[in-house]
């Protein structure tokens, strides 16, 4: 009975969706109060019927109700709850239904907190956000049902797929859609702003910490979701330039563009149209990357969709919500207004972070598509794999990496750069004295233990630079959007340090190992002490432990597991570390090697890898602390 | 006019291309592209052998058997997803030949370490030029190929325990 109510919810939330997305937007054409003012109400509707649908369906997972077909292919009575609560958004369906959830949490935000703002500017907002709702609410319910049932019900469910069943993918998944759909409030206010045929620098700034926050999220979404890969995935790799993690990485780079383009937009006008197809293409990529990845479209690019009604509805829906958004884009992208400009300014060196970080997601999306273009256009068959994307990742990102200091301390409108070069000089050489000493004294790959040190210290010092001018000129009054845009390239200059000494410092070893065996690596020993076979809630597991000490001081025993859960499939390897600010210890179990209980173990000391992720907290935390600047702080309109 | 109206266009070449993307696939099991290859004899593989001391057979051993040709690289996220599959097929008694494409030995070798190492030979294709004979264009990817040499069956993308209990044990029993 309850998944009918369920089911009768979201289809009850297919006609909110519906009127929401019609009646505030014809309000606001013909301008008339009433049908503009049920913009909101609509908005909270929405939000309650959906989230009694997610209730509903949640309720099916733990009450084991193998009835319902998702139920049944997604969870089973040995699943702990944690993980029954997450099997909700484990599979195609029910993550559909988790992102139309916080779209519609997102659409409620944006009507609470919208009270400043025209009536028509937020009923337009509203119904456009209310038209992707619609779009997903149809996509939901027409090809990818979650409440179907299975009649005669399973007896038992088929379990959640085990590479899924950790803690760190049950927030992945929730933090990533609340970035990817965050990016749709901006991607509202251009869409309301080009029906308007005007840009005003007052909704910009309205828009603004919206898209900071929405940023913010994607960025500890995608930091977790690597944080995994890292250590759930057993191969001690932090990114591998899959298609799956592309999706996820391209509105990453245009929102980061976006955050930058939006501040010129706001403060000197300047930018304007740029700024709206730039909002208009990072949730479009959102979109696109939501859709490549969940309807198992690009775990192999070249399947381009699993089931073809699916791929058809995809891709009509982005053609109307992406082509419908530029063609307005088209006929109605406002004239430039802004400020005039030199070419030596602050606009124009925001201009080129803009040029660079666009420049380096068309490159993911060529790369992530082109298997399917080079098929379509008869080039013959190819893959793009990891070295296209690192080495031209890297070349678009040193532009960036040298410009970051001189951001902050340029002036707009006019600056001389040659005053910039000067005052930084000092830094500059400062870090490369640096880079110097770290070539020489550096036990592998000097070169990029030298490319680490500098392109750390460059933007640290550079960035400090800033800090000590404040300090020195404005009395040190710093406002929050100046701290958190420090903190972000701070984070920035940690991520890049992380980064290149992981990949350059790191040691690995293969070894056969028997127990009582002690091996070593730089300063630590690593002393094996067998494998037992143990068993947990849903798995058998053979446990290794391995005990490891610093110059004789023991610092920890890790425990190395190969599961095989009840529920069948293969093996699992569950790998286990040591982690601290300065290093990683990471061991893995291989293959038995003979009858006395011996191993094959993989041993690695990566050094400084935490600070990929510290690092990508310290942007998203930068971005958060935006949100909170006082300039940002909304006066009801008199 | 003409710079605002780029963008759509663009967007009207990438539509068009998913289209196609779409369209090539419809009205089929992605998965089991329809390979030009099959019913037809296997192409050659001309290609160095990735030593790893348990190896049991050789190119050579290769004629007068049934086998699997499994397409991994170490780069390859899904083929780690399929690796479990990949080795109780192999524990089930089943050749499968290990097609290393577009990898380092080096970083082939490691991965191998790691997760087992299923593979009664394993042939790399660092460049992936020869892949071309057999129309591969990515991992995972896995054919079948008879006793005689022809080429019965082709998947495209992770395997899963129902695709070889149901597709390819029966289909290396017809052929022996």
């Amino acid at each position: 009975m309850l998944p009918e109510i369920g089911q009768v919810s979201l289809l009850l939330a297919l006609v909110f969706s519906l009127l929401l997305s019609t009646i505030p937007l014809w309000g606001a054409h013909i301008e008339n109060d009433a049908f503009m003012k049920s913009a909101r109400p609509l908005s909270y509707s929405l939000l309650l019927a959906v989230a009694l649908s997610y209730a509903l369906l949640t309720t099916a997972f733990l009450q084991h109700d193998f009835s319902v077909a998702y139920v049944a292919k997604n969870s089973n009575s040995l699943l702990p709850v944690l993980y029954q609560l997450s099997a909700v958004w484990g599979a195609h369906e029910g993550s559909l239904l988790l992102w139309v959830l916080i779209l519609c949490i997102w659409t409620t935000a944006v009507a609470l907190f919208s009270k400043a703002l025209p009536a028509t500017v937020i009923s337009r907002v509203l119904s456009v956000m209310g038209m992707v709702a619609l779009g997903f609410l149809a996509f939901t319910i027409f090809t990818s049902n979650p409440f179907e049932r299975l009649l005669p019900a399973a007896l038992e469910g088929r379990d959640l797929n085990p590479l899924l069943q950790d803690p760190g993918l049950v927030f992945h998944p929730p933090l990533l859609y609340l970035g990817y759909v965050g990016f749709s409030v901006a991607f509202a206010f251009a869409i309301a702003a080009l029906i308007d045929g005007r840009v005003d620098t007052q909704w910009i700034k309205w828009a603004r910490p919206w898209t900071n926050l929405a940023w913010a999220f994607l960025t500890v979404g995608i930091a977790l979701g690597s944080f995994w890969a890292y250590y759930e995935l057993g191969w001690g790799g932090w990114w591998f330039w899959d298609p799956v993690e592309n999706a996820s990485f391209m509105p990453w780079l245009l929102g980061a563009a976006l955050i930058h383009t939006q501040a010129v937009t706001e403060k000197r006008g300047s930018f304007s149209s740029w700024t709206l197809l730039l909002a208009i293409a990072t949730f479009s990529l959102s979109l696109l990357g939501t859709f490549l990845v969940r309807s198992g479209v690009l775990t192999s690019v070249h399947a381009f969709a699993s089931d073809p009604e699916r791929g058809m509805f995809i891709l009509a829906f982005l053609t109307i919500v992406v082509g419908g958004s530029l063609a307005l884009f088209a006929w109605r992208a406002p004239k430039e207004v802004g400020k005039p400009f030199q070419w030596q300014s602050r606009e124009s060196l925001l201009l080129l972070n803009n040029l660079f970080l666009s420049a380096a997601c068309a490159m993911v999306l060529l790369g992530t598509l082109y298997p399917l273009l080079a098929e379509a256009l008869n080039l013959g068959k190819v893959s793009v794999g990891s070295p296209y994307f690192g080495k031209l990742f890297l070349v678009l990102m040193a532009p960036i990496i040298f410009l970051i200091p001189f951001g902050p301390l340029s002036r707009w409108q006019t600056e001389n750069f040659s005053l910039l070069a000067r005052w930084l000089m000092p830094w500059f050489a400062l870090a490369i004295i640096a880079a110097c000493i770290a070539y020489f004294q550096s036990p592998l790959h000097p070169i990029k233990t030298a490319l680490a040190y500098f392109a750390s210290l460059w933007i640290f010092l550079g960035t400090a630079r800033f800090v000590w001018q404040r300090i020195q000129q404005a009395q040190s009054r710093f406002t929050a959007e100046m701290s958190g845009m420090i903190l972000a390239h701070i984070g920035v200059a940690v991520f890049c340090f992380g980064t290149l000494m992981t990949e350059s410092q790191s040691v690995e070893k293969d070894v056969a190992a028997k127990p009582g065996q002690q091996f070593e690596i730089g300063a630590y020993q690593f002393t094996f002490q067998g494998v037992k076979e143990i068993s947990g809630p849903n798995y058998v597991a053979q446990r290794g432990t391995i005990a490891i000490s610093k110059n004789q001081n023991a610092i920890t025993t890790l425990h190395p597991e190969k599961r095989q859960y009840a529920s069948g499939g293969g093996i699992l390897t569950e790998s286990d570390m040591h982690g601290s600010i300065t290093r990683d210890l990471y061991v893995a179990l291989g293959e038995p090697i003979d009858q006395q209980g011996g191993w094959a173990l993989r041993l690695y000391v990566k050094p400084f890898i935490r600070w990929i992720w510290f690092g990508a907290l310290m942007m998203a935390l930068g971005a958060l602390l935006v949100v909170f600047d006082k300039r940002f702080k909304t006066r009801p309109q008199q | 006019m003409m710079s605002r109206l780029l963008p759509l266009l663009a967007f009207i070449g990438l539509a068009l291309l998913l289209f196609v993307g779409v369209r090539m696939n419809s009205g089929k099991d992605t998965s089991a592209i329809p390979s030009p290859l099959i019913g037809k004899s296997a192409p050659a593989l001309n290609l160095p052998v990735l030593e790893m001391p348990e190896q049991s057979i050789g190119l050579q051993d290769l004629k007068g058997r049934g086998f699997v040709l499994n397409i991994w690289g170490s780069w390859c996220v899904s083929c780690r997803i399929e690796h479990p599959i990949i080795t109780d097929m192999a524990k089930q008694g089943v050749t499968v030949v290990g097609y290393n494409y577009k990898d380092s030995a080096e970083d082939a070798r490691a991965w191998l370490n790691q997760f087992g190492n299923p593979y009664a030979l394993i042939i790399q294709d660092q460049d992936g030029k020869a892949a071309l004979d057999w129309g591969i264009y990515g991992a995972p990817e896995t054919f079948v190929v008879s006793a005689k040499g022809i080429v019965i069956y082709k998947h495209v993308g992770p395997l899963t325990a129902e695709i070889v209990q149901q597709e390819i044990l029966p289909l290396l029993k017809g052929s022996p």
